[in-house]
Formats: C-alpha cells, sequence, structure tokens
C-alpha cells in the first residue's frame, strides 16, 4: 500500500462538540496503516492539548491523557501554531509535554511538538496528500 | 479521477449531504470514480432507512441509496460514530442484543480503517461538513 502524507487538522475546543474526540479515535486506527501522520493544532483546537483539563462538573469524559499515548503509536510530528497560543494567552507551558522514543538512538526521547508560525504551518499543509480537518 | 468522498455531517440540519451529493452526482457525470463514500461523526445519520421527510422535501436518504445503486457505490458508516448514535444494521442489533436496525439499503457499517484506506486509494479526499 502507497504511504501518503496524512495531516489531521484540530480546530476545534475538546469539549461542546464531538470533533476533537472523534478526531482523536481516526487518527489512533489511522495509526495501524503505517502512513506519514502529522496533526496540527489551530484556533480553539490548541485546547485540547492542555495540561490539567478537569471534566467531572460537565459529566463526559476526560480523554486527554490519551493524547500522551500518540508517540506510542509512532504519530511523533504535532505542529501546534504559535499566533493560536498566543491570541488565547497561552503558551506551550500550559499544554501537555507530548514526547516519542526514537528507536534509531537507544529509545531517546523526543519532543513530538513543533511550535510554528502560521506561516510556516500553511508550507508544511500544502506538502501534505491528505488532510483531514475537525 | 478517482475520489473518496467523507461526510461529517448529519442530513437536513446541515448543507454538507446535500453537497457532497451534488459533487458525487457531477463527478459521475463527468467521468470520474468514486472509490467510497465515508460517512462519519453525525453524518452517519444520513444512512438511517427511518427519516421519513415532509413530501414536499428532498428525501436525502432515498437519494444516496439510488446514486449507489445506479452507480454501484461502497457507501460505508463508520461504526465508533453510527453505534454512539443508535444507527444499527441488522447484525449489530443481533450481537447487542437489540430490537431494531435502521440502516438504509446501500450502506453498509464498518470502521475507521475505511476512511484511511478511502484516502490512500483515491486520488483525492473530499471532506464536506464540519
Amino acid at each position: 500500500m502507497a504511504i501518503k502524507k496524512f495531516m489531521y487538522v484540530n480546530r476545534k475546543p475538546p469539549y461542546g462538540t464531538v470533533y476533537a474526540l472523534e478526531s482523536l479515535e481516526v487518527v489512533l486506527i489511522g495509526a495501524a496503516f503505517d502512513q506519514d501522520v502529522s496533526l496540527a493544532f489551530i484556533g480553539d483546537g490548541v485546547y485540547q492539548l492542555t495540561k490539567g483539563q478537569n471534566t467531572e462538573a460537565i459529566g463526559q469524559k476526560n480523554f486527554s491523557p490519551v493524547y500522551s499515548a500518540l508517540g506510542d503509536y509512532e504519530v511523533t510530528k504535532i505542529y501546534i501554531e504559535k499566533e493560536s497560543l498566543e491570541e488565547r494567552g497561552l503558551t506551550l507551558d500550559d499544554l501537555q509535554h507530548l514526547v516519542w522514543e526514537d528507536e534509531d538512538e537507544d529509545y531517546a526521547e523526543k519532543d513530538s511538538i513543533r511550535l510554528v508560525s502560521r506561516a510556516e504551518l500553511a508550507d508544511v499543509m500544502a506538502e501534505q496528500e491528505i488532510i483531514l480537518s475537525f | 479521477m478517482k475520489f473518496s468522498i467523507q461526510i461529517n455531517e448529519g442530513p437536513y440540519q446541515h448543507q454538507a449531504s446535500d453537497t457532497a451529493y451534488q459533487f458525487a452526482k457531477a463527478a459521475l457525470a463527468a467521468g470520474h470514480e468514486i472509490f467510497r463514500i465515508f460517512f462519519y461523526h453525525d453524518g452517519v445519520n444520513n444512512g438511517t432507512r427511518l427519516a421519513i421527510p415532509p413530501q414536499d422535501d428532498r428525501n436525502i436518504v432515498a437519494l444516496w441509496t439510488a446514486l449507489a445503486k445506479d452507480n454501484d457505490l461502497d457507501m460505508v458508516i463508520c461504526i465508533a460514530a453510527a453505534q454512539r448514535r443508535g444507527l444499527m444494521d441488522a447484525d449489530e442489533a443481533k450481537r447487542q442484543g437489540l430490537d431494531a436496525d435502521n440502516i438504509a439499503e446501500g450502506f453498509r457499517i464498518s470502521g475507521l480503517g475505511q476512511l484511511i484506506e478511502a484516502g490512500i486509494e483515491a486520488d483525492r479526499l473530499v471532506v464536506f461538513g464540519a
């Protein structure tokens, strides 16, 4: 099977609608297909990765711990749009620290998150073959 | 060209399914191929056979069923999205011990891998809604 460049673009907050959760479900299932996968978080989508989420008061499942498993699914390229963070008064410190282990370098732990500008992300998007936007 | 289509919104509330239908019809008329149509999120609701719209309105489910029949289309409803929204085929209803099923003719229920495969196999994956 051909290998294509897949990008999942996450644009919505984690709760309020089901898009974030069902996007994550596609990413996890899609990982079995050994494609060239990257994730982008833009707009309110950056809230999906915030630390310390507590959903008790809304009676919904807190699925945010799942993001930390993405490295184990070999999803290692996670683009965060810098302007989206800034517009919301957030910094990288507000987000989960997502890492992956590089088999080729004795399982060295590496950062998955790549902070990019809006213009840089546009260039990365232009390189993709499949863009699934949620 | 070989297209795959993803539909992310349910019928009537959102125009995504209507637009996707018009796109599919136009693509087929122009001689293109449609590898698969994948229904995700509330888009799974496009596949219920129990929808009865007013007589002077379009019947979106019936339109899809007819288009699939005429063109031998593969229309897949995501099982994970379908289960949480109460969309059920006869086999799954039996397995879950439920007393009803509601999948319209021409649709089948399968996994998210079918969406990934649709992206890999087609020249273009076109997404409607969300």
